[in-house]
């Protein structure tokens, strides 16, 4: 393997929210321990992702089809998909804390790492992690914000990488 | 996680020597016969113990 030429995965992160910030780090992740080199841009609500402390919640707006299903009680409770209507997922005050309150408690439930947990992986395998300098412009983030392990850059620094890559997702 | 945390132990290990591996990832088998392929390291037993997972991986490289 070490004379081949290493494959590549190129992402690029756009969303913050917890549910959104699973699968480039789970895919980045995964491709690294496979050997391939990985680079990570984000950018938009994505950007968040590099702070030093991930703040990430659920939010059911936007998601009509999302599942509510409680991480506690007997298997057939468990198992049963609540039907929240719209008007109180996006509407009661505090729902967006509970409903992450309970993926956190599913995703602890099942064994599955948190999100840190992933990020600290891809920081240890060498994934590279692009911040999007013109997000932080419009938004007002500072470098000293992000985790060491940051660049910062712009579309074409991602697309220089990206040129070379066998696989490249926007997510 | 199950092929980053093998990732992890087999770096620190010599070319020739097996790793056994459990996991309860119910995604693990096929998950690491592709991380075998990738990395050409092979994978001589994956078995499904009923909820855990058994693997035996020789590094190669």
């Amino acid at each position: 393997m070490s004379d081949d030429k290493p494959k590549r995965l190129a992402l690029i992160s756009s969303q913050g929210t917890l549910d959104w910030a699973y699968p480039p780090f789970i895919l980045a992740s995964a491709a690294a321990a496979m050997d391939w080199e990985v680079s990570i841009f984000f950018t938009f609500y994505g950007l968040p992702l590099l702070k030093k402390d991930i703040d990430a919640n659920v939010s059911p707006a936007g998601n009509p089809a999302m599942p509510m299903k409680m991480p506690f009680g007997s298997k057939g409770f468990q198992s049963i998909n609540w039907p929240i209507p719209n008007v109180i997922s996006n509407n009661v005050p505090g729902f967006e804390s509970v409903a992450t309150g309970l993926m956190k408690k599913t995703f602890k439930n099942k064994g599955v790492a948190t999100v840190q947990e992933l990020r600290d992986m891809c920081v240890e395998m060498d994934v590279e992690m692009i911040g999007c300098q013109m997000t932080m412009d419009v938004f007002g983030f500072e470098k000293q914000e992000f985790i060491e392990h940051a660049n910062i850059g712009g579309a074409a620094t991602f697309l220089e990488f990206a040129a070379d890559a066998d696989v490249s997702l926007f997510v | 996680m199950p092929v980053v945390k093998t990732k992890k132990a087999i770096k620190g290990m010599e070319i020739g020597q097996n790793l056994e591996m459990i996991s309860t990832d119910p995604g693990s088998i096929p998950d690491m016969q592709a991380w075998a392929r990738q990395t050409k390291h092979d994978l001589l037993e994956s078995e499904d113990q009923g909820g855990k997972f058994r693997f035996l991986i020789k590094k190669t490289h």
